[in-house]
């Protein structure tokens, strides 16, 4: 006899995958917003500083990206406390490590697009008589958030699929609900296939509303 | 050190590494007139602007506006650069309009204008809008106010960039080919604002290449070559002093060649 695929025990738990969802998104916006604010920091001290701050947040950036993310979920859940003796939930210590996970990459996202930004529109700016500060805030900024929407945008679909690696410290976002599904009811294909179907769907519905915030933004040239 | 020139530069020296660009240039404009400097692409016109509002720095010499030095300060023996509140202090007393536009291309029109108002003069927004709606008036674009740059045809953009500079009201106006980058129907839009500010007394210090227009809308050319001023004549002079300075007359009868 074949394998039955029976979905109803699926849709009886259907609370833990919905409730993952949600967790799971709202994992991912707040580590990009977190996360944004560590790479647009970092990016700006970064094109303004000298070559040992260059070097400090170059050696974050390379740690960050060469070491696995489940890795650093496990280093900064189970090493972190013992090192520094702070206790905190799986949750909260997940959204640290994927903020500074985003981090690392938006400093990267930032600093090409602080970059880009054309000399002219700086000249026009000091020429108007703006301070460093406000060239940057007023001239630099805007046109970098334009020319990075679309490298933003794609960071955030990855971090939303990021929050997967969540469940290895037992934070119930999707993934996790989709295993406490498995462990109670054994239709491991059945919550398998709803639930990447809910990744697929959510990030979908993601793309298409961050291209139409892009189209809407995009830069003038 | 006092001076009856607006605009007094002397000696002014200027290198990228070890290329020289400006060899000792003297040049002065007086409050309400208008200079225009002409010469060979690469002889450092666009260079020499931009050391007046000190977009570059120089390294010898000096640059003075209304007797303050550009730039620098002078400790005793020696010259310091500026800080950058200082230098922003600076710069909003010399307006500069570029060949290449550089209007901010996420505000409108009229933020573009308002934007040094606002952050620089400190003007109210209401205050601030009300300028730049005249100044765009004044530059026939009153009715664009509220289009972005991408919105607009070239000459539209340089006649913002021009609003968005005298709004501020500088004390001299730096214009550097405003027109090169302009389809040629569309030059002569630009040049007729230029020539209404001219009417109005703005002080203006610009390189173009039209050298009609330069000749009947300016008070004195310069001719520069090699980061040098080789000539200063009253426009209507030019052609006597090209008779007596090979590099003029072989500049302009180039110029004539090709440009007209
Ligand atoms: N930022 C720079 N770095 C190095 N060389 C420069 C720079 N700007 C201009 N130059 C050089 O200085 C010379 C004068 O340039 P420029 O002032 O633009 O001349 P012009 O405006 O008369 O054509 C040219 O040889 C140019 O290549
Ligand atoms: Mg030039």
């Amino acid at each position: 006899m074949g394998y039955h695929l029976s979905f109803n025990l699926i849709w009886r738990h259907f609370d833990k995958l919905w409730g993952g969802l949600l967790l799971s998104l709202e994992l991912a916006i707040i580590s990009i917003a977190i996360g944004a604010l560590i790479g647009l920091v970092l990016a700006v001290w970064y094109v303004s500083a000298g070559r040992v701050v260059r070097a400090i947040i170059a050696a974050y950036v390379e740690f960050i990206r060469n070491v696995p993310l489940i890795l650093l979920v496990y280093l900064v859940f189970y090493g972190l406390p013992t090192a520094i003796d702070i206790a905190y939930g799986p949750t909260t210590s997940f959204v640290l490590t994927l903020s500074l996970y985003a981090g690392a990459y938006l400093v990267e996202v930032f600093r090409s697009g602080l970059e880009a930004v054309p000399r002219g529109q700086l000249d026009a700016g000091k020429a108007l008589g703006l301070t460093p500060w406000q060239r940057l805030i007023d001239v630099r900024l805007p046109t970098m958030t334009r020319i990075t929407l679309p490298a933003l945008s794609n960071t955030f679909i990855s971090l939303f699929k990021d929050t997967s690696v969540a469940s290895v410290i037992a934070v119930p976002e999707l993934t996790y609900g989709a295993q406490w599904i498995n462990f109670s009811t054994f239709r491991i294909v059945e919550v398998y296939i709803v639930t990447t179907i809910m990744y697929l769907v959510t990030g979908y519905a993601i793309l298409f509303g961050l291209r139409q915030v892009e189209r809407r933004f995009r830069v003038e040239r | 050190m006092a001076s009856e020139h607006l605009l007094d530069i002397r000696q002014l020296a200027k290198s990228f590494g070890k290329h020289q660009v400006l060899k000792a240039v003297d040049l002065h404009v007086s409050k309400g007139e208008v200079v225009t400097v002409i010469g060979p692409s690469g002889s450092g016109k666009t260079t020499l602007l931009r050391c007046v509002n000190f977009l570059e720095t120089y390294d010898g010499g000096s640059i003075r506006i209304d007797g303050t030095e550009v730039g620098y300060r002078n400790d005793g023996p020696q010259r310091r650069r500026r800080g950058e509140v200082d230098l922003a202090r600076m710069r909003a007393e010399t307006g500069m309009v570029f060949q290449s536009f550089n209007l901010f291309p996420h505000l409108t029109a009229a933020e573009n204008v308002m934007l040094g108002l606002r952050r620089v003069r400190k003007k109210p927004k209401r205050e601030a809008r009300e300028i730049a709606l005249h100044w765009l008036g004044r530059v026939g674009l009153g009715h664009k106010a509220d289009s972005l740059p991408g919105e607009l045809s070239g000459g539209q953009q340089q006649r913002v960039g021009i609003a968005r500079a005298v709004a501020m009201e500088p004390k001299i106006l730096l214009l550097d080919e405003i027109t090169s980058a302009l389809d040629p129907e569309l030059v002569g839009e630009v040049l007729d604002v230029v020539r209404q500010l001219a009417g109005d007394g703005m002080t203006m210090l610009m390189v173009t290449h039209e050298i009609a227009f330069a000749r009947d809308a300016s008070h004195r050319i310069v001719f520069m070559a090699d980061g040098m001023v080789s000539a200063v004549v009253p426009p209507d002079q030019l052609q006597a002093a090209a008779a007596e300075n090979d590099r003029l007359r072989s500049f302009l009868s180039r110029f004539s060649a090709t440009a007209h």
